[in-house]
Protein backbone atom coordinates (compact mmCIF):
# COMPACT_ATOMS: atom_id res chain seq x y z
CA UNK A 1 0.00 0.00 0.00
CA UNK A 2 1.29 3.50 -1.15
CA UNK A 3 2.24 5.53 2.03
CA UNK A 4 1.13 8.94 2.60
CA UNK A 5 1.70 11.28 5.80
CA UNK A 6 -1.74 10.86 6.58
CA UNK A 7 -2.26 7.25 6.36
CA UNK A 8 1.09 6.42 7.99
CA UNK A 9 -0.38 8.54 10.56
CA UNK A 10 -4.08 7.61 10.82
CA UNK A 11 -3.03 3.74 10.72
CA UNK A 12 -0.78 3.46 13.31
CA UNK A 13 -3.38 5.65 15.47
CA UNK A 14 -5.72 3.26 14.60
CA UNK A 15 -3.82 -0.09 15.96
CA UNK A 16 -2.00 1.59 18.85
CA UNK A 17 -5.75 2.64 19.84
CA UNK A 18 -6.63 -0.99 19.50
CA UNK A 19 -3.89 -2.72 21.07
CA UNK A 20 -4.30 0.00 23.98
CA UNK A 21 -7.71 -1.19 24.64
CA UNK A 22 -6.77 -4.57 23.97
CA UNK A 23 -4.00 -4.55 26.74
CA UNK A 24 -6.50 -2.49 29.14
CA UNK A 25 -9.63 -4.67 29.08
CA UNK A 26 -7.25 -7.80 30.00
CA UNK A 27 -5.50 -5.35 32.88
CA UNK A 28 -9.02 -4.91 34.57
CA UNK A 29 -10.06 -8.77 34.04
CA UNK A 30 -6.98 -9.80 35.78
CA UNK A 31 -6.37 -7.16 38.55
CA UNK A 32 -8.20 -9.32 40.61
CA UNK A 33 -6.54 -12.77 39.86
CA UNK A 34 -3.54 -11.01 40.09
CA UNK A 35 -4.07 -9.73 43.49
CA UNK A 36 -5.33 -13.03 45.02
CA UNK A 37 -2.67 -14.88 43.95
CA UNK A 38 0.03 -12.51 45.50
CA UNK A 39 -2.27 -12.40 48.72
CA UNK A 40 -2.46 -16.42 48.26
CA UNK A 41 1.57 -16.86 48.33
CA UNK A 42 1.94 -14.56 51.53
CA UNK A 43 -1.08 -16.05 53.42
CA UNK A 44 0.72 -19.87 52.34
CA UNK A 45 3.78 -18.71 53.73
CA UNK A 46 2.51 -17.38 56.96
CA UNK A 47 0.86 -20.66 57.43
CA UNK A 48 3.95 -22.16 57.29
CA UNK A 49 6.33 -20.55 59.28
CA UNK A 50 4.26 -19.86 62.38
CA UNK A 51 2.28 -22.63 64.60
CA UNK A 52 -1.27 -22.85 64.28
CA UNK A 53 -3.30 -19.84 64.61
CA UNK A 54 -7.06 -19.16 64.52
CA UNK A 55 -6.81 -15.08 63.23
CA UNK A 56 -6.39 -13.98 59.97
CA UNK A 57 -3.06 -12.42 60.08
CA UNK A 58 -3.51 -10.15 57.46
CA UNK A 59 -5.50 -7.96 59.37
CA UNK A 60 -3.98 -5.78 61.54
CA UNK A 61 -0.92 -6.23 59.95
CA UNK A 62 2.15 -3.47 60.84
CA UNK A 63 4.22 -2.21 57.05
CA UNK A 64 7.02 -0.39 57.53
CA UNK A 65 8.71 0.79 54.74
CA UNK A 66 12.87 1.20 54.32
CA UNK A 67 15.24 2.39 52.17
CA UNK A 68 15.42 -0.82 50.23
CA UNK A 69 12.15 -2.13 50.72
CA UNK A 70 9.39 -3.08 52.93
CA UNK A 71 9.38 -5.04 56.59
CA UNK A 72 6.01 -6.26 57.20
CA UNK A 73 4.57 -7.99 60.41
CA UNK A 74 2.00 -10.11 60.67
CA UNK A 75 0.81 -11.19 64.41
CA UNK A 76 -0.60 -14.67 64.24
CA UNK A 77 -3.15 -15.25 67.62
CA UNK A 78 -4.61 -18.41 68.77
CA UNK A 79 -7.61 -17.27 70.39
CA UNK A 80 -6.13 -14.59 72.43
CA UNK A 81 -2.80 -15.61 73.32
CA UNK A 82 -0.34 -14.37 70.60
CA UNK A 83 1.64 -17.61 69.05
CA UNK A 84 4.20 -16.28 66.63
CA UNK A 85 4.98 -13.70 64.47
CA UNK A 86 5.78 -13.63 61.00
CA UNK A 87 8.14 -11.08 59.41
CA UNK A 88 8.20 -10.38 55.79
CA UNK A 89 11.60 -9.11 55.26
CA UNK A 90 13.71 -8.41 51.91
CA UNK A 91 17.92 -7.73 51.20
CA UNK A 92 19.44 -6.06 48.11
CA UNK A 93 22.34 -8.05 48.39
CA UNK A 94 21.49 -11.20 46.78
CA UNK A 95 24.15 -13.09 44.19
CA UNK A 96 21.57 -11.37 41.42
CA UNK A 97 18.41 -9.02 42.61
CA UNK A 98 16.59 -8.85 46.08
CA UNK A 99 15.64 -12.04 48.42
CA UNK A 100 12.12 -11.59 50.25
CA UNK A 101 11.68 -14.31 53.23
CA UNK A 102 8.94 -14.90 55.65
CA UNK A 103 10.70 -15.40 58.91
CA UNK A 104 8.34 -16.79 61.85
CA UNK A 105 9.30 -15.92 65.18
CA UNK A 106 7.63 -17.31 68.88
CA UNK A 107 6.40 -15.14 70.76
CA UNK A 108 10.09 -15.21 72.97
CA UNK A 109 12.18 -15.01 69.87
CA UNK A 110 12.68 -18.19 68.75
CA UNK A 111 12.61 -18.49 65.07
CA UNK A 112 10.12 -21.21 64.15
CA UNK A 113 10.32 -21.56 60.09
CA UNK A 114 11.54 -19.49 57.09
CA UNK A 115 9.91 -19.39 54.04
CA UNK A 116 11.55 -18.33 50.52
CA UNK A 117 9.16 -15.67 48.98
CA UNK A 118 10.98 -14.36 45.98
CA UNK A 119 14.60 -14.88 44.71
CA UNK A 120 16.43 -15.05 41.32
CA UNK A 121 19.67 -16.85 42.72
CA UNK A 122 21.88 -18.96 40.51
CA UNK A 123 19.29 -22.12 40.03
CA UNK A 124 21.00 -25.22 41.18
CA UNK A 125 23.74 -22.80 43.58
CA UNK A 126 21.62 -20.21 45.52
CA UNK A 127 18.25 -20.95 44.60
CA UNK A 128 18.67 -24.29 47.35
CA UNK A 129 17.48 -21.90 49.54
CA UNK A 130 13.94 -22.64 48.90
CA UNK A 131 14.36 -26.36 49.15
CA UNK A 132 12.62 -27.54 52.22
CA UNK A 133 15.97 -29.19 53.82
CA UNK A 134 18.59 -26.71 53.10
CA UNK A 135 21.37 -26.32 55.60
CA UNK A 136 20.57 -22.53 56.20
CA UNK A 137 17.21 -23.04 57.08
CA UNK A 138 18.56 -26.07 59.31
CA UNK A 139 20.54 -23.64 60.71
CA UNK A 140 18.00 -21.35 62.18
CA UNK A 141 15.18 -23.24 62.84
CA UNK A 142 14.28 -23.72 66.35
CA UNK A 143 17.19 -21.08 67.39
CA UNK A 144 17.03 -17.71 68.99
CA UNK A 145 18.81 -15.17 67.20
CA UNK A 146 20.06 -13.83 70.73
CA UNK A 147 21.96 -16.97 71.29
CA UNK A 148 23.63 -16.85 67.52
CA UNK A 149 26.27 -15.13 65.79
CA UNK A 150 24.56 -14.30 63.09
CA UNK A 151 27.65 -14.77 60.29
CA UNK A 152 28.68 -17.36 57.80
CA UNK A 153 31.13 -19.95 59.06
CA UNK A 154 33.80 -18.51 56.41
CA UNK A 155 33.29 -15.40 58.79
CA UNK A 156 33.61 -17.20 61.87
CA UNK A 157 29.65 -17.05 62.75
CA UNK A 158 27.27 -20.17 63.57
CA UNK A 159 25.05 -20.40 60.12
CA UNK A 160 26.18 -23.08 57.49
CA UNK A 161 26.25 -21.72 54.03
CA UNK A 162 24.86 -22.76 50.81
CA UNK A 163 27.64 -24.80 49.31
CA UNK A 164 29.39 -22.22 46.86
CA UNK A 165 26.80 -19.24 47.64
CA UNK A 166 28.23 -17.75 50.00
CA UNK A 167 26.68 -14.19 48.55
CA UNK A 168 23.59 -15.76 48.57
CA UNK A 169 23.65 -17.07 52.16
CA UNK A 170 25.25 -13.65 53.51
CA UNK A 171 22.23 -11.82 51.90
CA UNK A 172 19.59 -14.26 53.32
CA UNK A 173 21.71 -13.93 56.63
CA UNK A 174 21.24 -10.16 56.59
CA UNK A 175 17.57 -10.58 55.47
CA UNK A 176 16.91 -12.48 58.63
CA UNK A 177 18.82 -10.64 60.94
CA UNK A 178 16.41 -7.26 59.59
CA UNK A 179 13.59 -9.56 60.46
CA UNK A 180 14.79 -9.99 63.78
CA UNK A 181 16.10 -6.44 64.75
CA UNK A 182 12.36 -5.49 63.64
CA UNK A 183 11.16 -8.57 65.86
CA UNK A 184 13.02 -6.28 68.82
CA UNK A 185 11.26 -3.72 68.09
CA UNK A 186 7.77 -5.14 68.59
CA UNK A 187 8.31 -7.16 71.52
CA UNK A 188 10.60 -4.72 73.97
CA UNK B 1 -2.02 -30.20 2.52
CA UNK B 2 -0.14 -27.63 1.29
CA UNK B 3 -0.58 -26.09 4.62
CA UNK B 4 0.21 -28.59 6.82
CA UNK B 5 3.41 -28.71 5.04
CA UNK B 6 3.36 -25.16 6.50
CA UNK B 7 2.65 -26.52 9.94
CA UNK B 8 5.01 -29.57 10.10
CA UNK B 9 8.19 -27.22 8.18
CA UNK B 10 8.79 -25.56 11.27
CA UNK B 11 9.64 -28.89 13.62
CA UNK B 12 12.28 -30.04 11.38
CA UNK B 13 12.82 -28.61 8.37
CA UNK B 14 12.85 -24.70 9.36
CA UNK B 15 12.96 -25.40 13.21
CA UNK B 16 13.79 -21.89 14.10
CA UNK B 17 16.32 -23.08 17.52
CA UNK B 18 18.72 -25.99 15.64
CA UNK B 19 18.17 -24.74 12.13
CA UNK B 20 17.65 -20.83 11.74
CA UNK B 21 19.44 -20.13 15.04
CA UNK B 22 16.78 -17.57 15.80
CA UNK B 23 15.92 -16.28 19.25
CA UNK B 24 18.93 -17.41 21.00
CA UNK B 25 18.50 -15.08 24.31
CA UNK B 26 15.78 -17.05 25.41
CA UNK B 27 16.80 -20.41 24.30
CA UNK B 28 19.85 -20.09 26.27
CA UNK B 29 18.17 -17.96 29.01
CA UNK B 30 15.08 -20.05 30.09
CA UNK B 31 15.92 -23.61 29.58
CA UNK B 32 17.37 -24.74 33.21
CA UNK B 33 15.03 -27.09 33.24
CA UNK B 34 12.53 -29.02 31.29
CA UNK B 35 8.91 -27.13 32.95
CA UNK B 36 10.95 -23.62 32.16
CA UNK B 37 11.99 -24.47 28.58
CA UNK B 38 8.05 -25.98 27.66
CA UNK B 39 6.71 -22.59 29.38
CA UNK B 40 8.69 -20.34 27.49
CA UNK B 41 8.29 -22.62 24.53
CA UNK B 42 4.11 -22.28 24.71
CA UNK B 43 4.15 -18.64 25.59
CA UNK B 44 6.50 -17.88 22.43
CA UNK B 45 3.84 -20.10 20.40
CA UNK B 46 1.03 -18.34 21.63
CA UNK B 47 2.44 -14.75 20.95
CA UNK B 48 3.55 -16.08 17.32
CA UNK B 49 0.75 -17.57 16.37
CA UNK B 50 -1.82 -14.67 17.75
CA UNK B 51 0.52 -12.12 16.25
CA UNK B 52 0.37 -13.90 12.99
CA UNK B 53 -3.02 -13.90 12.51
CA UNK B 54 -3.69 -10.12 13.28
CA UNK B 55 -0.75 -9.30 11.06
CA UNK B 56 -2.02 -11.52 8.48
CA UNK B 57 -5.22 -9.07 8.54
CA UNK B 58 -4.02 -6.20 8.50
CA UNK B 59 -1.35 -6.54 6.06
CA UNK B 60 -3.18 -4.82 2.86
CA UNK B 61 -4.42 -1.55 5.74
CA UNK B 62 -1.23 -0.77 7.10
CA UNK B 63 1.56 1.37 5.08
CA UNK B 64 4.69 -0.34 4.00
CA UNK B 65 6.59 2.43 5.34
CA UNK B 66 5.24 1.82 9.09
CA UNK B 67 4.37 -1.67 8.91
CA UNK B 68 7.54 -2.35 11.51
CA UNK B 69 6.53 -0.23 14.15
CA UNK B 70 2.73 -1.44 13.30
CA UNK B 71 3.77 -4.79 13.52
CA UNK B 72 6.09 -4.47 17.25
CA UNK B 73 2.67 -2.85 18.75
CA UNK B 74 0.67 -5.80 17.70
CA UNK B 75 2.99 -8.48 19.18
CA UNK B 76 3.84 -5.97 22.40
CA UNK B 77 -0.20 -5.78 22.83
CA UNK B 78 -0.25 -9.55 22.86
CA UNK B 79 2.93 -9.82 24.96
CA UNK B 80 1.78 -7.56 27.74
CA UNK B 81 -1.71 -9.63 27.36
CA UNK B 82 0.57 -12.73 28.16
CA UNK B 83 1.78 -11.57 30.62
CA UNK B 84 -0.66 -10.78 32.93
CA UNK B 85 -2.91 -13.49 32.26
CA UNK B 86 0.43 -15.63 33.30
CA UNK B 87 1.07 -13.17 36.53
CA UNK B 88 -2.65 -13.87 37.62
CA UNK B 89 -3.09 -17.71 37.20
CA UNK B 90 0.71 -19.34 36.94
CA UNK B 91 2.59 -16.80 39.19
CA UNK B 92 5.31 -19.26 39.96
CA UNK B 93 6.11 -19.88 36.39
CA UNK B 94 5.99 -16.38 35.50
CA UNK B 95 8.81 -15.36 38.20
CA UNK B 96 10.54 -17.80 37.11
CA UNK B 97 10.93 -16.97 33.79
CA UNK B 98 11.00 -13.26 34.87
CA UNK B 99 12.01 -10.95 32.34
CA UNK B 100 12.42 -13.34 29.37
CA UNK B 101 8.37 -12.87 28.98
CA UNK B 102 8.57 -9.17 28.37
CA UNK B 103 11.83 -9.74 26.44
CA UNK B 104 9.42 -11.82 23.39
CA UNK B 105 8.46 -8.81 21.87
CA UNK B 106 12.42 -8.52 20.84
CA UNK B 107 12.52 -12.42 19.92
CA UNK B 108 13.41 -12.29 16.40
CA UNK B 109 11.47 -15.52 15.24
CA UNK B 110 8.35 -13.57 16.11
CA UNK B 111 9.21 -10.25 13.49
CA UNK B 112 10.79 -12.39 11.49
CA UNK B 113 7.72 -14.63 10.47
CA UNK B 114 5.47 -11.64 10.72
CA UNK B 115 8.02 -10.00 8.24
CA UNK B 116 8.65 -12.81 6.17
CA UNK B 117 5.25 -15.07 5.98
CA UNK B 118 2.20 -13.51 7.77
CA UNK B 119 2.52 -10.01 6.16
CA UNK B 120 2.66 -12.11 2.50
CA UNK B 121 0.08 -14.94 3.08
CA UNK B 122 -3.96 -15.20 4.35
CA UNK B 123 -4.92 -15.91 7.42
CA UNK B 124 -5.21 -19.18 7.49
CA UNK B 125 -1.72 -20.21 6.19
CA UNK B 126 0.10 -17.83 8.85
CA UNK B 127 -2.03 -19.62 11.43
CA UNK B 128 -0.43 -23.05 10.37
CA UNK B 129 2.58 -21.13 10.08
CA UNK B 130 2.68 -19.22 13.71
CA UNK B 131 1.52 -22.88 15.27
CA UNK B 132 4.33 -24.53 13.42
CA UNK B 133 7.22 -22.39 14.28
CA UNK B 134 6.06 -22.14 17.52
CA UNK B 135 5.47 -25.57 18.31
CA UNK B 136 9.26 -26.34 16.99
CA UNK B 137 10.83 -23.66 19.10
CA UNK B 138 8.39 -25.09 22.49
CA UNK B 139 10.21 -28.41 21.70
CA UNK B 140 13.79 -27.28 20.87
CA UNK B 141 13.58 -25.24 24.13
CA UNK B 142 12.13 -28.44 26.28
CA UNK B 143 14.40 -31.00 24.88
CA UNK B 144 17.10 -28.32 25.52
CA UNK B 145 16.24 -27.86 28.94
CA UNK B 146 15.73 -31.62 29.57
CA UNK B 147 19.30 -32.15 28.55
CA UNK B 148 20.53 -29.68 31.15
CA UNK B 149 17.94 -31.25 33.95
CA UNK B 150 18.82 -34.35 33.33
CA UNK B 151 22.74 -33.65 33.00
CA UNK B 152 22.76 -30.47 35.39
CA UNK B 153 20.30 -32.01 38.27
CA UNK B 154 19.73 -35.69 37.88
CA UNK B 155 16.02 -34.92 37.42
CA UNK B 156 13.65 -34.79 34.64
CA UNK B 157 10.20 -32.30 34.56
CA UNK B 158 11.39 -32.10 38.65
CA UNK B 159 11.17 -35.76 39.50
CA UNK B 160 14.86 -36.52 40.84
CA UNK B 161 16.16 -40.44 39.44
CA UNK B 162 19.45 -39.96 41.88
CA UNK B 163 20.13 -38.33 44.93
CA UNK B 164 23.27 -36.46 43.70
CA UNK B 165 23.87 -32.76 42.84
CA UNK B 166 24.63 -33.35 39.29
CA UNK B 167 27.15 -31.72 36.92
CA UNK B 168 26.72 -28.19 38.32
CA UNK B 169 27.77 -26.15 34.86
CA UNK B 170 25.16 -27.84 33.04
CA UNK B 171 22.58 -25.59 35.17
CA UNK B 172 24.61 -22.40 34.60
CA UNK B 173 25.14 -20.22 31.54
CA UNK B 174 27.91 -22.31 29.91
CA UNK B 175 26.21 -25.62 30.13
CA UNK B 176 23.71 -23.90 27.73
CA UNK B 177 26.07 -23.42 25.16
CA UNK B 178 27.60 -27.10 25.64
CA UNK B 179 24.37 -28.57 25.76
CA UNK B 180 23.00 -26.19 22.87
CA UNK B 181 26.11 -27.18 20.54
CA UNK B 182 25.82 -31.20 20.97
CA UNK B 183 21.76 -30.88 19.84
CA UNK B 184 22.86 -28.89 17.14
CA UNK B 185 25.18 -31.54 15.71
CA UNK B 186 23.06 -34.26 16.41
CA UNK B 187 19.92 -32.38 15.27
CA UNK B 188 21.76 -31.71 11.93
CA UNK B 189 23.20 -35.21 11.82
CA UNK B 190 19.20 -36.45 11.79
CA UNK B 191 18.12 -33.82 9.32
CA UNK B 192 20.84 -34.79 6.34
CA UNK B 193 19.75 -38.33 6.64
CA UNK B 194 16.03 -37.32 5.91
CA UNK B 195 16.69 -36.39 2.09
Amino acid sequence: MESSLKNMILSLFVITLAGACAVGAIYMLTKDPIETAKKEKVSTAIGKVVPEFTNDPSEGKLTEEQEGGNVVVYTAMNGDEVVGYAIETYTNNGFSGDIKLMVGFLPDGTIYNIEVLEQNETPGLGSKMKDPDNKLRVSFEGKNPADLNMKVMKEGGDIDALTASTISSKAYVEAVQRAYDKFLTIVK
Amino acid sequence: MKNFEIFTKGIIKQNPVFVLLLGMCPTLGTTTSAVNGLGMGVATMFVLTMSNIVISLIKNVVPGKVRIPAYIVVIASFVTVLQLVMEAYVPDLYSTLGVFIPLIVVNCIILGRAESFASKNNVFSSVMDGAGIGLGFALSLTLLGAVREILGAYSLFGYKFADTDGILIFVLAPGAFIALGYLLVLFNKYKATLK
